[in-house]
């Protein structure tokens, strides 16, 4: 059959737009499981026992088991207990959940690494428990795992690709599409590979970015 | 919970788990060799091979494992590569996480290479033969918990080929799911087998950590 | 015998510990200590290491919890039994009157001088942005640091960070110091900049504790000082007495090996 590039000019828009799309999942999942894992990382931390045995048990489900079965659960899982979400909705929130759960893991190690002064000092001053964990120890941790949680969110770009499979219409759905048109897949997977190679580069610069304005303001 | 459901289609999950298993495997081994060919490529003398280590890499990491998957799968035949979905899969994820283990091996290397070759050279060892009698014996050490890591992710990994129809542990739950309209049930049966298959790799490699640290 | 709490608020001491005792398992740290500390008055407290006088400080704010024993701030019992959550309300409310200095300055790095004096303040009593901000600014004159409100701790040296923790301290306006060995972590010539910031302190009628090492400090600027020894006070009194006069010979050891090499 052969190779034939020129029939993927004719959908660069469409695979533009899928593009995009994969950077919205990418910050939409990205930001969702950065704030899940603070939740997570402290509830697991700190919570009651009604909230810190579920979420550990959460945490070691969720990073035991492929990201895939994770988007089937909750893809099909919250249709069954009545709730309707559509694909996207579904795979923001399975990426983000199982994102969190790495997330959590980092940040809980983050928090259990700032030194026990800095609670003492806070409680010290009168903060409770809640504002001391709140104000003083998760802001140093989040600070001292920011290039872990970088690593993470690169991981959460190329996995966002996987949304695709419960039908998220992104880049690699959008490639799917001009395949099932022009039956030209080696092209249109090789133009969508490009794509993600392109706004990796980019999220790497903006990370290494972020990092050194934080090693910076020390 | 539907129980009854769960004793009356466990026998199918496992089965699929052997798939999953056996995915595991032959794509953690081509990994390892990728990797370890890898990383010499990246450290070699010469820079058309670094070059080709780097390259290999980059590419392998910047882009989702899915896309490469499908490329070799859906557009293999377009260059004469006709693989049925389980090859296609091993090679695919093999490769995939060899970039990755080569990062492992590299980085391993590296950390002893400094200092330890020096030594061995003013022992009078060529490079060659301080890399494989000095460096390597104990990079290998050195490599073995981040390899896990690699290892972890991959037996996760092997799920992706679910999406070109490998009838796998993923794969397995989903049909389950769409058919029975069972969603946790499935989900908890087939997450507590790959949470088997990743401890008992754990503990095995937690064992061979042990056995082979540094006293 | 029956006198009043506000009879006791009025004339009684500012801090009050009865019978203090703590264990860690089996190990006695604490063998009932009482100390009775008036408004204004400045006490050291000095003893060997691991003589239990970090623990006896920290458990007037109920850092390290006694295992029994009382401390009271006033007319508060600062160890009052509670149910959790009451023991949390009644504890951060206590808290805020005690202020306490860490040998290690326990600066929050991730937030500038002026947010580690104002945090305080503005969640707990609830300053607006200018009033904390003019808290801080007072604070930071008194400690002379003024000009460092806006960096980070980690531009600052050792005896700085020390000097903006006792602002941040200060600005809860508390009616206690307490001082775990504010000067040890110090390189010697950032002694005497925290020490000279401790002693304006004293000048102003603080109540303080202070547990130190640096005899000659204590024999200046404190009204009485406390010798402790396994868990215990060996001896107590004024620092004419202890440091010229000692009855005790555990107390003259102790003094013998840390007077020696001072001239
Ligand atoms: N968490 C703990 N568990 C068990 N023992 C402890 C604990 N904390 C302190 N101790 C013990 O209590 C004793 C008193 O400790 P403390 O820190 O109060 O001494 P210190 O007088 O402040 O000594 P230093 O001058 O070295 O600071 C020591 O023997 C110490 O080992
Ligand atoms: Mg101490």
């Amino acid at each position: 059959m052969g190779l034939d590039f020129g029939v993927v000019p004719g959908y660069l828009g469409a695979l533009s737009v899928g593009a995009g799309w994969t950077v919205v999942i990418t910050v939409l999942a990205g930001a969702f499981s950065i704030v899940a894992g603070v939740l997570f990382a402290v509830g697991g931390l700190y919570g009651h026992p009604l909230i810190r045995y579920p979420v550990k048990a959460f945490v070691w489900l969720f990073r035991g088991t492929p990201l895939l079965l994770q988007l089937f659960l909750i893809y099909f899982g919250l249709v069954e207990i009545g709730i309707d979400l559509n694909a996207f909705v579904a795979g923001v929130i399975g990426l983000g959940l199982h994102f969190a759960a790495y997330n959590a893991d980092i940040i809980q190690a983050g928090i259990v690494a700032v030194d026990r002064g800095q609670t003492e000092a806070g409680r010290t001053l009168g903060l409770s428990r809640y504002q001391t964990v709140s104000r003083i120890v998760v802001p140093q941790a989040v600070r001292d795992v920011v290039p872990a949680l970088g690593n993470n969110m690169i991981a959460l770009l190329k996995d966002s690709a996987l949304v695709s499979v419960i039908g998220v219409a992104e880049l690699t759905l959008s490639a799917q599409l001009a395949i099932s048109k022009t039956f030209r897949p080696f092209e249109f997977y090789f133009a969508a590979a490009v794509f993600y190679y392109v706004i990796n580069l980019c999220l790497e610069a903006a990370l290494s970015r972020i990092e050194r304005r934080m090693e910076a303001a020390r | 919970m539907d129980v009854e459901l769960l004793l009356r289609v466990y026998p199918f999950f496992l089965e699929a788990a052997l798939v999953t298993v056996q995915l595991s495997v032959l794509s953690i081994a081509l990994g390892l060799v990728c990797g370890a060919l890898g990383a010499s490529a990246r450290l070699s003398q010469l820079r058309i091979l670094r070059f080709v280590g780097a390259a290999y890499v980059s590419v392998i990491r910047g882009t989702p494992a899915l896309i490469q998957l499908f490329i070799l799968y859906f557009g293999g035949p377009q260059i004469g590569i006709q693989l049925d979905a389980f090859t296609a899969g091993v090679i695919g994820l093999g490769v995939n996480i060899g970039a990755y283990m080569t990062e492992t091996i590299r980085g391993a290397i590296i950390a002893v290479d400094r200092g330890q070759t020096e030594a061995a050279r003013t022992l009078g060892m060529s490079r060659g033969q301080a890399m494989r009698n000095v460096i390597l014996p104990q990079a290998l050490r050195l490599m073995i918990r981040p390899l896990g890591v690699n290892i972890n992710a991959q037996i996760k990994g092997t799920a992706l080929v679910a999406a070109i129809s490998v009838v796998e542990l993923t794969y397995t739950a989903q049909r389950y799911i769409a058919s029975t309209y069972k969603p946790f049930e499935m989900f908890l049966l087939a997450g507590m087998i790959y949470l088997v298959i990743i401890s008992a790799t754990g503990a095995a490699i937690a064992w061979l950590d042990r056995r082979v640290a540094i006293r | 015998m029956s006198t009043t709490e506000s009879e006791m608020a009025g004339n009684g001491p500012m801090i009050d510990v009865k019978n203090a005792a703590k264990r860690y398992g089996t190990v006695e740290v604490l063998r009932g200590i009482n100390l009775q500390v008036r408004k204004g008055e400045i006490v050291a407290v000095i003893g060997p290491s691991g003589s239990g006088k970090s623990t006896f400080l920290r458990a007037i704010n109920n850092l390290d919890p006694l295992s029994s024993g009382e401390v009271w701030l006033e007319d508060v019992q600062v160890n009052k039994p509670l149910t959790s959550y009451q023991y949390e309300r009644h504890i951060n409310r206590v808290r805020q009157d005690i202020g306490m200095v860490f040998q290690h300055f326990n600066l929050f790095p991730h937030l500038s001088v002026r947010q580690n004096i104002t945090l305080a303040p503005r969640m707990l009593k609830r300053l607006s942005k200018q009033e904390a901000d003019g808290l801080a600014e007072q604070q930071l004159r008194r400690v002379g640091l003024i000009d460092r409100i806006d960096f980070m701790p980690s531009q600052l040296s050792g005896g700085q960070k020390q000097r903006v923790a006792i602002a941040r301290a200060l600005a809860m306006q508390p009616k206690v110091m307490l001082f775990d060995e504010a000067t040890s972590a110090l390189d010697p010539e950032l002694v005497e900049e925290v020490n000279f910031v401790m002693r304006q302190l004293a000048e102003s009628h603080m109540t303080m504790i202070i547990v130190t090492h640096e005899m000659g400090f204590a024999q200046d600027v404190c009204d009485r000082v406390l010798f402790m020894d396994g868990g215990m006070v060996v001896e107590e009194g004024s620092p004419d007495v202890i440091f010229r006069n000692p009855s005790q010979e555990r107390t003259r050891s102790f003094l013998r090996k840390h007077l020696k090499g001072r001239n």
